[in-house]
């Protein structure tokens, strides 16, 4: 399946990644690339097979709800562009 | 001395010998990377210090006899990424160039445990997407059999640092392939065990339902050892198993007779490359010898598991790094007008060509109208493809067959089409995709490049595994050859 440079652009914004019009082009013609070479799943018949998402068949487990991880809060936001009074801070949001 | 042509399992008998220290091992490990590495470009970070006082304390509990077993003092490197408390963890990525790791990742823990000293981070594929290294921020790892040639990736700073004999072992992830294809170019033993058997925790996500943690080795003896200190239940880790990890040592010695490998007959057709098939071909015929019994099986759905990767794979890692928006750690772009150009701009200087194509790709795949077609379809195929393996290893013990269609290839080579480079995991993306243990040992070689057998075992099956390629390392010596220019 071909992907024309629009339906890139509204990927690309999709995903949040801003991508130049000189590099739409590439994109456009590797997304297509992956695209047919994906399509060779069209030609399975999987009428009655339910997907699969864990190889193991494990289901979901669960824990008790108790605290586990007590406060890091300085120790995580060390990594952290930019932050204030135990803050992350982003451009205003709003007006 | 040179301690660098021994394995793990002789320099930890020579330590408790007093032959030698972990001091003077972790020395000669340091000087092994310090000549070498500038060339190869294993390592992105080097924690020598702390190394040299790990070996100290090794030896100091050694003295006061408490040692914390055969692993104690012995010198690895961790592929990166894994995180390592109060070291740079960068995944390869420009994205966490300046990202110290809060915390460790569980196989951290529990190799500083096991008394391992780390001399440093490997280089990798940017979020281990790549089978060539290639995409890494730091630059391309070569292959030590040939630098003009790569050494396969994800994992390819792991598996050249072993090849050429700078640590006698590392750490390796692999989601496709990245352990197995990396170890056969560059002539060393890998493993990946069962999804599930190691924890994820703190092991940077790229394709949480297929990302698995493993060992490269110079034997699988070494391999067996390294597993065993990594495997286990990780509450922290929600797929992690629940189930005692299996003794993967004391069986090594086990007789092959009566076992059967299955040979899968799609993984011999054509597109193989005839010297990897003679390799191939010779070493089965040495396992006949070991008298295991070998059959054709089929995989029918088998050649499915490409399309099906690049589905699931790429979307559980547009979801998986929707993480990096520049606003908790890693890179971050310069006076982001609004919310959504700091996202934007943040993601498209941080990551790489590769990654952003498959964000896109699996953005696209999980969009509205396009998911029943492409990530449901996948995922109804990929359970054909895991329940074709299971209906095989009813009938044998064991699967083979090689683990590459081809020998190393050149660097630059296979750069201008995506797809082209996506066809390197042909054998091993299967194995992911069915949670499958699997291992690639070196059976051969051709133009000087080794060649590597994939075995593949059942679910949990990694001590069968582990027997079968220690087996054929008795009776042979492709495990042994190191590349000239490091002896």
């Amino acid at each position: 399946m071909s992907l024309d440079s629009g339906a890139v652009k509204n990927i690309a914004h999709l995903a949040r990644i801003d991508v130049s019009e000189a590099d739409l082009e590439t994109y456009t013609k590797d997304l297509s690339n992956i695209l047919d070479m994906v399509d060779q799943m069209n030609a399975v018949d999987v009428t009655g097979v339910e997907p699969l998402s864990n190889a193991l068949d494990a289901t979901q487990r669960l824990r008790a709800d108790v605290v586990t991880e007590t406060n890091k809060r300085e120790a995580l936001q060390a990594n952290a562009p930019a932050t204030e009074d135990g803050c992350f801070l982003v451009p205003r949001v709003i007006e | 001395m040179t301690w660098h042509t021994k394995t793990l399992t002789e320099l930890s008998s020579a330590i408790a010998a007093g032959e030698t220290t972990s001091r003077e091992l972790t020395e000669h490990f340091i000087a092994r990377v310090e000549a070498h590495d500038g060339e190869l470009n294993t390592f992105v970070t080097r924690t020598f210090d702390a190394a040299l006082a790990a070996a100290e304390a090794a030896d100091a509990r050694r003295a006061a006899g408490e040692s914390l077993g055969p692993l104690d003092g012995l010198p690895f490197a961790h592929k990166d990424i894994f995180c390592t408390k109060g070291v740079k963890t960068t995944c390869g990525s420009k994205m966490l160039d300046n990202f110290i790791s809060p915390y460790d990742a569980t196989v951290v823990e529990k190799l500083q445990a096991a008394g391992m000293v780390c001399l440093g981070k490997t280089n990798m594929d940017e979020f281990a997407m790549g089978s060539s290294n290639e995409t890494s921020y730091y630059g391309d790892v070569k292959n030590p059999w040939d630098t003009s040639k790569v050494p396969g990736g994800s994992s390819g700073g792991s598996a050249s640092a072993v090849g050429a004999r700078l640590v006698p072992a590392t750490t390796g992830t692999d989601t496709g392939g990245s352990i197995r294809q990396p170890a056969a170019f560059c002539g060393i033993t890998g493993i990946k065990p069962t999804y599930g058997r190691v924890s994820r925790y703190g092991m940077i996500a790229f394709a949480s339902s297929l990302d698995q943690a493993g060992v490269f080795a110079t034997t699988a003896e070494d391999a067996a050892l390294m597993l065993q200190a990594m495997s286990g239940f990780d509450e922290r880790d929600s797929t992690s198993i629940e189930r005692p990890v299996d003794d993967l040592v004391t069986g090594l010695g086990e007789s092959l007779a009566g076992k059967t490998i299955g040979l899968p007959k799609q993984f011999f057709a054509d597109g193989l490359e005839p010297e990897v098939k003679a390799a191939v071909d010779a070493a089965i015929n040495e396992y006949k010898s070991l008298g295991t019994e070998v059959k054709e099986i089929d995989l029918p759905n088998i050649g499915l598991s490409v399309p099906v990767y690049y589905v699931v794979a790429p979307a559980e890692a547009s979801a998986n790094l929707s993480r990096f928006d520049g606003v908790r750690y890693g890179h971050r772009c310069d006076n982001p007008e609004d919310l959504t150009d700091l996202y934007k701009r943040t993601r498209a200087e941080g990551f790489g060509d590769e990654v952003k194509r498959r964000i896109m790709m699996g953005t696209y795949a999980l969009s509205s109208g396009y998911y029943d077609a492409y990530y449901i379809k996948a995922q109804k195929i990929r359970r054909l493809i895991r329940d074709d393996f299971l209906k095989a290893f009813e009938e044998v013990d064991l699967i083979a067959g090689p683990t590459t269609p081809g020998l190393p290839f050149g660097l630059g080579e296979q750069t201008d089409d995506p797809v082209t480079m996506y066809l390197n995991d042909i054998f091993t993306i299967g194995v992911n995709l069915a949670g499958l243990p699997g291992m690639s040992i070196p059976v051969g070689e051709a133009s000087g490049l080794p060649i590597g057998l994939q075995l593949v075992g059942k679910h949990f099956g990694e001590a069968e595994l582990l027997n079968a390629a220690h087996q054929y390392q008795q009776v042979t010596d492709w495990h042994k050859a190191i590349p000239a220019a490091y002896q």
